[in-house]
Formats: C-alpha cells, sequence, structure tokens
C-alpha cells in the first residue's frame, strides 16, 4: 500500500474532498471492503478499477449513503460525515448515476431532470419554468431531445444522459459515475466525456466507474484499484502502464488475456452439415428490415453496428422473441415455425438477452433455480429435475464457469455482474442447444470474466456449437466471430469473412453502409 | 462457512414468522386467561368438539381461500373476485337443490355442488384470460368479477335467500368425521397443494413468473398457462369455501354471503411473509396467517370486547403485526441485535481461471 502516499493529488489542490479511511463492510459470510482507503480531490476524473465483486459498487454505496460502514471514517471537504441513505448524501453534494438508468421511463425528460426539485409556483408544479429549467440542462451537457417527449420513447443512451444532466442539475460537488459509459456508443462516449471535462474545470470531482481500459486513460487523471475488497493501490494514470493495471486488477500475469487476441479461425472448409439455421428474408417491420442469414455448426457469426441498428431485433426474431411479419426459417433443414421462445428452444434454438437484469436473471431465486430453469420449462412442472442430478449439474457447472460464490443456495441477486452472466450462459447450455445467441454477454463485467466467457465461445464453437454474437465492441467481435454479418440503421448491409477482415474494415461500412455489398471470404 | 449460511438462512426463515407466530400464541394465551376452559377439546358421539376446532372449522374458509389467494399473489396477481364467488358457488348449489325434484337427496346435492364448482370454474377461467391474455391488471380484472359478482349471484337466487333441507349438502360445512368436515378439506387441499408445488417444479415456476416474467417467458416458462392455471384454482378454492359458508347455514345469502373475505384472504396471505408484489411465497406463512385473523375473531367474542370496539381492536392487532414484520421494523431489530459473523471464508482465494486449456481450432485453415 506504499503507492498511496506516492500518488500525488492533482496540482493547485491539496485538500481532498472525500476522505475515506479504513473502510470496511460487512454482510452477513462475505467480507465486502476491508480497510479501504479513498481519496477524491476537487476538479480530479477518478477512475475506481477492480474486477466483479472487488468492492467498487460497495464502496460507492458506502460513499453515496446507501451503506453504512461498519468502520472507517469518511470526511468530506475535511468534516466527517455519516450519511444515512442517498437523499442525506445528495443534500451534502455528492450526485450519483448508476449503471442501470434509475428513473421514470413513464415520466418526461423534464420531469425526471427535475423529479423532486420541481420549479413550484402557487404551491403547483411550474410546468412552463420545469420544461425551460431542463432544457438548459440538457443543453448544457449537449443532449438534443425534447424536454417533454416521455423518457421511455428515447433509447438506454439516451436515458444515460439524461440520468446525468439530472444528477448535474443539482449543485454537486462530487460526480459519481458508475458505468455511464456501459451502453453508450462511441459518439455519446465523447459527449459525456466532454461533459465530463467542463464539470471537472468547474472543480468537479468525478469518481468514474468503467470495464473500459482506453476509456479509463482517454478521461481519468487519477485512478484507485481495488481487490477482493482491499486496496491494491492508488495511482496517477499517466504513470501506471495498462498492462500495470491490469494485473493489479486481476493480480495475475496476462498471458491468458493475450491468448484470446483472435480466437476466430475462420475455417470456411466445405461443409456437408446443413446450416443449424437459416433464415430468409426475415424481418419485422419497425424493427428490422427483411434479410437473410445462415449459421452453421461450429461457426461464430458476429453482429456488427452501433447502437439501435438492428442486432437484438434480429436476434429476437431468430429466437421467436418477437414475432417475425414476413419471412421464414429453416432448423437443420426443416422449416420452423417460430411461435415463441418455447419452440425455438424445442428446436435447440438459446438466447442470452442483453438486458441481464430485466430478461434474464431471477433475483430472488437461487442460482440453482436459475441455472435450471430453461431446463426444467422444456420438461415441464410435471417432471422434476431429480435432486441428484440437479445438483450435480449445478455444481460441475459452478466449477466449469468458475462461479463465485460456489454456492448454489445463494440468491442470484447477491452475485457480481460477470458470475449473473456466467449463470445465465451455463442456464443454456444446460439445454445442450445447437445454436447459442449471444446478446452483448460482455457487457458491464470485467476483464477476467470476459476473457473467460470469450474462450468459452469459441471452445464451444469448437465442439460444434453455432453461435451469434452481439458485442458493442468491434475489436471483440472481430477476434471472436469467424463471419461478421454488419447492420446499419436496421437493415443488414454486408457479410464479412476471412481472415484479414479488420475493425476498419467493419468500422467502413457501418459508417457509409453500402447496402448488400456482399463480401465472400474468396 | 456453509454452516454459518445455513444458520443465517435458518434465522431468516425463521423470523419471516416468528412474529405472526408469537402474536397467534400470544392471542391464544389471552383466550386461556379469559376462559380457563379454551383448550378444553371434548369427545362426544365421535365427534371432536372445543374452542379451538371452532377456530379451524370457522376459518376454514378463509383458510381455503388464503390458499388460493397465495398463488395468485406469488405471480405478481391479486384476486378481489374471491368474496362475489363464494356468493354465487352457495346461491347456484342451493337455487339447483331447491329446485331439484328430490331436493333431499344425494343425486340433488352432488348436482348442485358439481354445477357450483363448474361455474366458478368459468369464472377462474375469465379472471384468468383478462390478466394472462389481454393484460389487463389483476387488481382492475378482478374488480370486475367482484362487482358484478354479487349481481350474479342475486340473479341466481332472484334476490331471497334461498334455504334449503338437504342432509348431504349439510355435510360440507356442518358434517363432522371426528372432525368437522370442512377443517378436513381446508387441511387436505393445503396439505395437497404444498406437496404438488413443492415436489414438482410448479412452485419454482411459479415463484419464477411472480418475481420476473419476461425472463421467464425467455427462458421458456408457460407463463400464461401458469398465471391462467392459478386464477382457475383460487376461484374453485372460492367455489368450496362457499359452499362452506352456505351449507353450513343450509342456506344461499347472496347479499352476505364471503362478504369482505377477500380482504381476509389478502390479510392472511401477507401476514404470512408473501410479498403482494410476488414472488417467493410461503404455504405456512399464510396457515398462520389465516389462523391468527380466525383466532383474532374469536377473541373479540370470547373476551366480551364492546361490538363497537371490535373493528378497532381487530385493527389495532392486524397493524402492529404487519409494522413488526416491515423490512424497516426488522433491520431495526436486527440492528439491536447484530449477530456479527464469524470470520470466515469472505475473501475467495486467488481467482483461478476456469477455462484453461487454449482452443483447439486450427487457425487460418481454409
Amino acid at each position: 500500500m506504499t503507492e498511496t502516499l506516492s500518488a500525488a493529488p492533482p496540482a493547485a489542490t491539496a485538500e481532498p474532498i472525500v476522505d475515506m479511511r479504513g473502510i470496511s463492510i460487512e454482510f452477513p459470510g462475505v467480507k465486502a471492503l476491508q480497510d479501504v482507503d479513498f481519496r477524491l480531490f476537487p476538479g480530479e476524473v477518478h477512475a475506481l478499477m477492480g474486477e466483479n465483486g472487488a468492492g467498487k459498487s460497495t464502496l460507492i454505496k458506502a460513499l453515496t449513503g446507501v451503506y453504512s460502514v461498519d468502520s472507517g471514517v469518511t470526511r468530506l471537504a475535511g468534516r466527517p460525515v455519516t450519511f444515512s441513505g442517498p437523499a442525506a448524501a445528495q443534500d451534502a453534494g455528492i450526485s450519483t448515476v448508476y449503471q442501470e438508468v434509475n428513473l421514470c421511463t413513464n415520466l418526461t425528460v423534464a420531469e425526471n431532470i427535475l423529479l423532486g426539485r420541481e420549479p413550484r409556483r402557487f404551491g403547483a408544479i411550474d410546468a412552463r419554468a420545469m420544461r425551460v429549467r431542463a432544457a438548459e440542462l440538457l443543453d448544457r451537457i449537449g443532449l438534443d431531445i425534447d424536454p417533454v417527449s416521455v423518457l421511455g420513447s428515447h433509447p438506454i443512451a439516451v436515458q444515460q444522459l439524461v440520468a446525468i444532466a439530472r444528477a448535474v442539475a443539482v449543485d454537486s460537488h462530487v460526480l459519481v459515475l458508475d458505468e455511464p459509459t456501459s451502453s453508450l456508443d462511441s459518439d455519446e462516449v465523447a459527449e459525456l466525456f466532454r461533459t465530463m471535462r467542463v464539470l471537472r474545470d468547474n472543480g468537479v470531482a468525478i469518481l468514474f466507474v468503467t470495464h473500459f481500459i482506453d476509456q479509463v486513460y482517454e478521461i481519468s487523471d487519477r485512478m484507485t484499484v481495488l481487490r477482493n475488497g482491499r486496496l491494491v493501490g492508488e495511482y496517477a494514470t499517466a504513470e501506471l502502464s495498462r498492462i500495470g493495471l491490469v494485473s493489479a486488477m486481476i493480480g495475475r500475469e496476462l498471458g491468458e488475456l493475450e491468448e484470446v487476441e483472435r480466437l476466430a479461425t475462420h475455417d470456411t472448409a466445405e461443409r456437408s452439415a446443413p446450416p443449424v439455421l437459416r433464415a430468409k428474408g426475415l424481418g419485422r417491420s419497425g424493427a428490422i428490415e427483411p434479410f437473410d442469414l445462415e449459421i452453421n455448426p461450429g461457426e461464430v457469426v458476429g453482429l456488427a453496428g452501433l447502437l439501435g441498428s438492428g442486432r437484438t431485433e434480429l436476434a429476437r426474431l431468430l429466437f421467436g422473441a418477437d414475432r417475425a411479419d414476413s419471412g421464414r426459417v429453416e432448423v437443420g433443414g426443416n422449416p420452423l415455425h417460430l411461435r415463441g421462445p418455447r419452440t425455438a428452444i424445442a428446436a435447440g434454438i438459446a438466447f442470452c438477452s442483453e438486458d441481464r437484469k430485466g430478461e434474464g436473471l431471477i433475483p430472488d431465486l437461487s442460482v440453482r433455480d436459475n441455472l435450471v430453469l430453461a431446463m426444467q420449462a422444456a420438461r415441464g412442472w410435471t417432471r422434476p429435475i431429480p435432486r441428484r442430478v440437479k445438483n450435480e449439474l449445478v455444481e460441475s457447472y459452478l466449477e466449469t464457469l468458475d462461479i463465485r460464490p460456489r454456492d448454489p443456495d445463494a440468491l442470484i441477486r447477491n452475485l457480481s455482474g460477470g458470475n449473473q452472466q456466467k449463470v445465465l450462459l451455463a442456464r443454456w447450455l444446460v439445454t445442450k442447444p445447437k445454436l447459442l445467441i449471444l446478446d452483448e454477454p460482455t457487457r458491464g463485467i470485467d476483464v477476467g470474466a470476459k476473457a473467460q466467457i470469450q474462450k468459452l465461445v469459441a471452445e464451444l464453437a469448437a465442439e460444434g456449437l453455432a453461435i451469434v454474437f452481439i458485442s458493442a465492441e468491434l475489436e471483440e467481435v472481430v477476434r471472436i466471430s469467424d463471419r461478421i454479418v454488419v447492420l446499419r440503421d436496421r437493415r443488414k448491409v454486408a457479410e464479412l469473412a476471412g481472415p484479414d477482415v479488420g475493425v476498419d474494415e467493419v468500422m467502413d461500412l457501418i459508417a457509409s453502409g453500402e447496402p448488400e455489398r456482399e463480401r465472400a471470404a474468396s | 462457512m456453509t454452516t454459518t449460511a445455513r444458520d443465517a438462512l435458518i434465522r431468516a426463515g425463521r423470523s419471516r414468522l416468528t412474529w405472526p407466530v408469537l402474536a397467534l400464541v400470544a392471542l391464544l394465551l389471552v383466550n386461556v386467561i379469559v376462559t380457563p376452559s379454551f383448550f378444553d377439546i371434548r369427545l362426544q358421539d365421535g365427534h371432536l368438539y372445543g374452542s379451538l376446532i371452532d377456530i379451524l372449522k370457522n376459518g376454514a374458509p378463509t383458510l381455503l381461500i388464503a390458499l388460493g389467494m397465495t398463488l395468485v399473489i406469488a405471480t405478481r396477481g391479486i384476486d378481489l373476485s374471491v368474496g362475489a364467488v363464494v356468493a354465487i358457488a352457495g346461491a347456484v348449489a342451493c337455487t339447483s337443490i331447491a329446485g331439484a325434484a328430490d331436493s333431499g337427496g344425494a343425486a340433488a346435492a352432488f348436482t348442485g355442488i358439481g354445477l357450483a364448482l363448474l361455474l366458478c370454474a368459468v369464472l377462474g377461467f375469465w379472471n384468468g384470460f383478462l390478466v394472462s391474455v389481454l393484460g389487463i391488471q389483476p387488481i382492475i380484472a378482478t374488480l370486475v368479477l367482484m362487482i358484478t359478482g354479487r349481481g350474479i349471484a342475486m340473479l341466481i337466487t332472484d334476490g331471497q335467500i334461498v334455504t334449503v333441507n338437504n342432509p348431504y349438502y349439510a355435510g360440507v360445512g356442518a358434517g363432522f368425521v371426528v372432525l368437522p368436515v370442512a377443517i378436513l378439506i381446508s387441511v387436505g387441499m393445503f396439505a395437497l397443494v404444498g406437496l404438488v408445488t413443492r415436489r414438482t417444479a410448479l412452485g419454482m415456476l411459479i415463484e419464477s413468473v411472480g418475481i420476473n416474467p419476461k425472463a421467464s417467458r425467455l427462458a421458456g416458462v408457460r407463463s400464461r398457462t401458469i398465471v391462467w392455471t392459478v386464477y382457475v384454482f383460487c376461484a374453485l378454492c372460492a367455489a368450496v369455501g362457499g359452499l362452506m359458508i352456505s351449507s353450513n347455514v343450509s342456506a344461499a345469502d347472496a347479499n352476505n354471503a364471503g362478504l369482505w373475505i377477500e380482504l381476509d384472504a389478502i390479510l392472511a396471505v401477507v401476514i404470512g411473509g408473501t410479498a403482494l408484489s410476488g414472488g417467493r411465497y410461503s404455504l405456512t406463512g399464510t396457515l398462520v396467517g389465516a389462523l391468527l385473523i380466525q383466532t383474532l375473531t374469536t377473541t373479540v367474542y370470547t373476551t366480551g370486547i364492546a361490538p363497537e370496539i371490535t373493528l378497532v381492536f381487530k385493527a389495532l392487532v392486524v397493524i402492529v403485526v404487519c409494522l413488526i414484520q416491515a423490512p424497516k421494523a426488522r433491520a431495526l431489530l436486527r440492528r439491536r441485535r447484530t449477530p456479527v459473523a464469524p470470520p470466515n471464508a469472505a475473501a475467495p482465494p486467488e481467482p483461478a481461471v476456469a477455462v484453461e486449456t487454449t482452443p483447439t481450432r486450427k487457425v487460418g485453415q481454409r
């Protein structure tokens, strides 16, 4: 912990606005934080780094008054403080934007931004003043949307920016951004960073949590690294190399990360087996234009495109989560009438939604129940999986996928994001699917778990499973896929295959989007 | 680690029911103090009699309806129409029996009961249709039948109180097989449902639909069928409860039979620790809740609390039980007697990567 002292505070200011000392938090059976120190200075962007379960969220929640600490002192501008709850922290000038948008999608943008502090006139809410004030705030973060539009009508990315506008609306000295960029595309990230820099230059202390290492180096001044609930160190960003950062986070050498460098084999040799799935003219108006697609056994097909380009919509059609209004689907050479997820599952298709919380987890059930849910649903309620079989199955997947804690009775809500994602993967793997559709399986999870999942995808494909892989990270798609389907504006614009496909080429297509420029692997 | 986790689990499982059970015990003690013979049970002509038996017998309909309600609430729903269904069941059975050629015979009784169950199943089907197919909010969907149901019952009975004189029918609510038949039916149904939901996968699937319907659908769970079935089952429970109530007095009162029983049933479920937001449910909890409510009613009578303050007294007990169960109050109590978890394997050992082998795919071979 000697690094703590060596990290230089930003010039000009010597007094930290937030100074947490010896923070420990314990949950039944888990020491979430042990003796952690943390300092945040005015006018800096400070990245909080660590793997899933390292204690980042716990530390943030301790700072923002969500959790009370078991020991340790928090000083705000030199004065010791204890917050009775998030509202108290906010009153003291600490605003937080969480990873999952915590706003009311049924209210308007303006109402959301000013919720709880609406301008009043004669005791009633002054709708006009509210609109004007909201427009100002939106303008300040450079977001051009109608303040009276309903929040739910905007994509998640915009909702995220609205959440930030809301946080900025309070005069806060400390702004906590918990993975604000996980659902943003690169333009929106740039926009967000611009806003962050403006706020920083105005003296706001920004605590920034992200899994994107590039972003950390782009925006942060200093960083604090946690591992397993303990402080690893506090560093000036300029003085810590990326490799150094990653090994500080995961505490092991990086060999395995590099191994995943290029997984795809592009082995497009003659295939005798019929495609696992063939879609012809499949489409749904308002979601995605009709497209053709073939997926072969053992092949990883990547879907690349910007947010809202139709990636998720395409995947949902293949699974029957949404009903197609044109085209047809063949599975293993036989026509399949996709009436819904059940027909898809029966045909051997599995789908992991990008919305882990909303469409994946059953938070109040145990890891065991979550893991066997799809298998049990397929068997029907009258044929429960025998307890012994179930336990063996669950144990073996906890082991192979390295799911922590290795406790089948733990409620899945208490697991970290990466571990939740692994349980959801296992939920489908136990059903022995032929086609696995993964929508953003690595979003919002740490480097270690990410590498594990990418490797797993490659291994599954090697065993003959067909995989559709969606990710907002182009590098990841390119690295992992045998074939890449490029989508743009809700339309399939190209299909690329071959070892020489690079990120730049895909990026060009996403940007220019010359339609139907099929390019075979030659 | 596992032992402490298990201990914590047991503690949590206990704490959910601790307070309702304590309240129940306290009420029973009050009764014993006021009426020392309260716990006495006599065997007379092969039938058991006593205050405790009375509580069980009078509580049997509520218990049964709370059973159906538990499953409905577990799926994020609520069924306000059970009281109306109670009235309809009695009305159909009594009208049918009274109108039969041999109105004292077994055939008439069974026809009446069969008709009542059938019609009520249809009503449950209707509720389930509104909720699971049309996607109407349960509270509104079942409000429809709650209001029109009494009207239907009135139509069936022509607005009169229909009395019947049929020993077979009277057997349902007033009969004895050592214990009152009503108790046997309710307890039997409870055991059966407990067994069916927990021994098969039904309980888990119901909970998963209640906790996250979207995710359940995507995992291939038949959410719609499950929700629909649960409403039919709840209506059937209400129907049997209605038959008990009506057969106990050998009459059908469309206006008053099962009046406000939906609220008692919901209360029993909530006191039992099943959250109105759906998800995890506890049949044992519901059992305790229903008994608590019935004991409360009995206590009011035995202690001779003045009728004008009965409701206030009931309300007080309910408020205390609910408050004490509220997560915030529980958290406060827990903080008071914090069991410090022993320092154990909290920090997991250094991560070991699961998938160790290099992918075995051939690179660049075409």
